[in-house]
């Protein structure tokens, strides 16, 4: 079984804030860190190989400093990992980053299984890997928490649907979004760092993906910024001016500025 | 449509664009690069002292989008159920509409409709379209989308609003994809410009950026729209609907995917998934006392949480902790009783969207970290809020079916 994972490195965005002042980020000493919930796509494949046997090779896009989340999954036991990377793939929304993606994985030939993470800490959309699915023309299930049956031609999964738990089975190949909690993912493993210290990254870029070797733009080809249907207009801090009211007053008064509030909130 | 560049002759490598730059797109080595991270949001731009940066535009494909016009929404129905988020795109569905003089679309699929299209009907809307099959009672993306994009071909709408729910979550990207469209997912804000654009506004990097995103030049213009975060609309029985069953081709049923079972989740919900919590804290004086919170969140429909000192008293599990040693929750609302917020209660409980604070001593730090505050005695207020609370529900379910 070939399983291909995707995955993104991603601000630590417990420490991204606007500057008031300026209307930007400020960045000073924000770390990038391996997407969260791509933890959990990784160790559902390992669990896969670990159980049936698979080949686990990870797939990310992003500048050259991406290596790091390759290797990070190098650590936790994937064989091998790809990273497309282009100065053409720059400023891509969710679709024409699901594009890419799906390009890459089309050069890796023949797979059973692609799985991402259920959304980013960064974009927090969600919306990539059902649209890598589209642009591969695989069934897809998203939310995935857990997996029943593994067989070389289908899959059964078990779906969170907040009120209910739905059991269904796809035939390979397929892509899975995973909900976090699936499995609890495991650490890098000292071992791994040492064992895959040399291991290469494959680097794909432009030139590499496209099907365009002329110079007019291809129809139906979704590179970066230039392709990628939504724009961002302006970035702004959340309402930062909460208003806080602290009420002293009569039990009854408080009790009836409560229930206006509830209302307010749309609670009730 | 186009990409950002710089003028290197122009470029005096001051380094005011870097340090501006929300998204850690330009470095200064040799010269400016541009990085992949760039999201053209312009703000380099009007930094640069020279001049140096610019927006190059690159004409290639482009929808033509005076084709395209009126609002769908996607009515989503599981179980025969409509999901309450349809009701709110509706309303908002029918603002864009009328702003725009533009009609709105609803799109039901499912098996044995009926019921829900005569409610639909009720509302303010100009159309239903029906895709009725028993292939289609459950939601699997691809009938679902093979569906859609037969509607969407048809009626060519301009606007279309998928609930962000498990289900149009996934089965919007997919669509938008086909479409080869913009969609902004799990929108908290949505208007529209006078020329047709979608505004459309949603938090981005855990909620501490907010990002307003338009599809300027493709059409459908796709969002996913956040549940419980709009109003509803109301029934306006005086709005003329026209019912269109649609036929439904074989080849649009065909999936990869076979539904297997479907069952109640029977595991206790953990208080961190929770919409509503009320929480207690040292000020409840004895384990019955309990009983008090109990109720309070049975009227709202709230899970019980705990501080610390009450776990260790053996007064509750160990489950409903929230704090440091506890969990960290972010419920939509939090109502914090005879809690004096501790900063090791507070480090888990701060990101709650709304928070009510109940404590009699108004010093008590709990004030510095809530929206809401209420300086008295939890043991007067907490049971004339429960009264209120049951009166209020009874007269909504008096309007709501006023022959009973």
């Amino acid at each position: 079984m070939r399983i291909i994972v995707c995955i993104k490195q991603v601000p630590d965005t417990t420490e991204v804030a606007i500057d008031e002042k300026k209307g930007v980020l400020k960045r000073e000493g924000v770390d990038s860190r391996l997407n969260p919930y791509d933890l959990y796509a990784l160790e559902t494949a390992l669990r896969i190989k670990a159980e049936k046997g698979a080949e686990v090779i990870v797939i990310s896009m992003g500048p050259m400093q991406a290596e790091a989340v390759i290797k990070e999954a190098y650590y936790m036991g994937a064989d091998s990992g790809i990273l497309l990377s282009d100065r053409k793939f720059a400023g891509a929304d969710t679709l024409a980053t699901a594009y890419t993606l799906a390009q890459g994985i089309k050069k890796i030939g023949s797979f059973d299984l692609v799985i991402t993470g259920q959304q980013t800490t960064d974009g927090d959309t969600a919306q990539v890997g059902p649209a890598v699915a589209e642009f591969l023309g695989l069934p897809h299930i998203c939310y995935v928490t857990g997996i029943k049956d593994v067989s070389p031609n289908s899959l059964t999964v078990v779906t969170d649907m907040l009120d209910t738990l739905e059991t269904q089975s796809l035939q390979l190949p397929a892509l899975l979004t995973v909900a976090r909690d699936i499995y609890q993912p495991r650490l890098i493993s000292y071992r791994l760092k040492l064992s895959s210290k040399d291991r290469e990254i494959t680097v794909l870029n432009y030139n590499d993906l496209s099907q365009n070797q002329g110079s007019a733009a291809l129809e139906d080809e979704y590179f970066g910024l230039s392709s990628s249907p939504t724009q961002v207009e302006r970035i702004f801090p959340p309402s930062s001016v909460i208003s806080r009211e602290i009420l002293e007053e009569n039990p009854h008064i408080l009790v009836k500025k409560t229930i206006l509030k509830l209302k307010e909130l749309k609670i009730i | 449509m186009s990409y950002l560049a710089v003028d290197h002759d122009r470029c005096i490598l001051c380094g005011e664009c870097t340090s501006s730059c929300p998204f850690n797109a330009l470095i200064l080595e040799d010269k400016l690069e541009i990085l992949d991270t760039c999201r053209l949001c312009k703000i380099c731009i009007e930094i640069c002292p020279t001049d140096a940066l610019f927006i190059k535009q690159d004409s290639s494909k482009k929808t033509d989008i005076s084709s395209f016009r009126d609002v769908l929404v996607f009515a989503e129905q599981r179980d025969g159920k409509l999901s309450g988020v349809v009701f709110e795109l509706i309303a908002k569905g029918r603002e864009l509409a009328t702003k725009l003089n533009q009609k709105l679309y609803v799109v039901l699929i499912g098996s044995k409709t009926e019921e829900l299209v005569e409610k639909l009907s009720d509302y303010p809307v100009d159309g239903i379209y029906i895709y009725d099959h028993k292939e289609l009672s459950y939601y699997r993306a691809e009938p679902y989308t093979a569906v859609l994009e037969d509607l969407i071909s048809d009626i060519r709408p301009s606007i279309f609003l998928i609930g962000a729910t498990q289900v149009g979550r996934s089965l919007a990207p997919k669509i938008a994809t086909r479409q080869r469209t913009g969609l902004t997912a799990d929108c908290t804000f949505i208007d529209v410009k006078p020329n047709g654009d979608l505004v459309q506004i949603r938090p981005a990097f855990g909620g501490n950026v907010m990002a307003q995103i338009v599809t300027p030049n493709h059409r459908p213009q796709l969002a996913t729209v956040r549940p419980k975060v709009m109003e509803q609309a109301k029934p306006s029985l005086d709005h003329p609907t026209k019912i269109s069953y649609r036929d439904i081709k074989p080849q649009m049923l065909q999936s990869g995917i076979r539904f297997v079972s479907i069952e109640p989740k029977l595991k206790e919900v953990s208080i961190t998934e929770a919409d509503i919590l009320v929480a207690v804290g040292r000020g409840l004086k004895k384990a019955e006392d309990l009983n008090l919170i109990e109720e309070l969140a049975q009227s709202l429909g709230a899970m019980v949480a705990v501080t610390r000192p009450l776990v260790e008293l053996g007064w509750a599990p160990q489950t409903r902790q929230v704090g440091l040693s506890g969990r960290t929750v972010r419920p939509k609302l939090f109502i914090a009783c005879g809690i004096s917020g501790a900063i090791q209660h507070v480090a888990g409980m701060s990101s709650s969207d709304f928070i009510i604070a109940i404590n009699k001593d108004k010093t008590a730090p709990i004030f510095d970290t809530c929206h809401f505050g209420l300086v008295g005695d939890m043991y007067e207020i907490l049971p004339l809020l429960i009264k209120e609370l049951r009166e209020v529900k009874t007269l909504v379910a008096e309007s709501r079916w006023p022959n009973a």
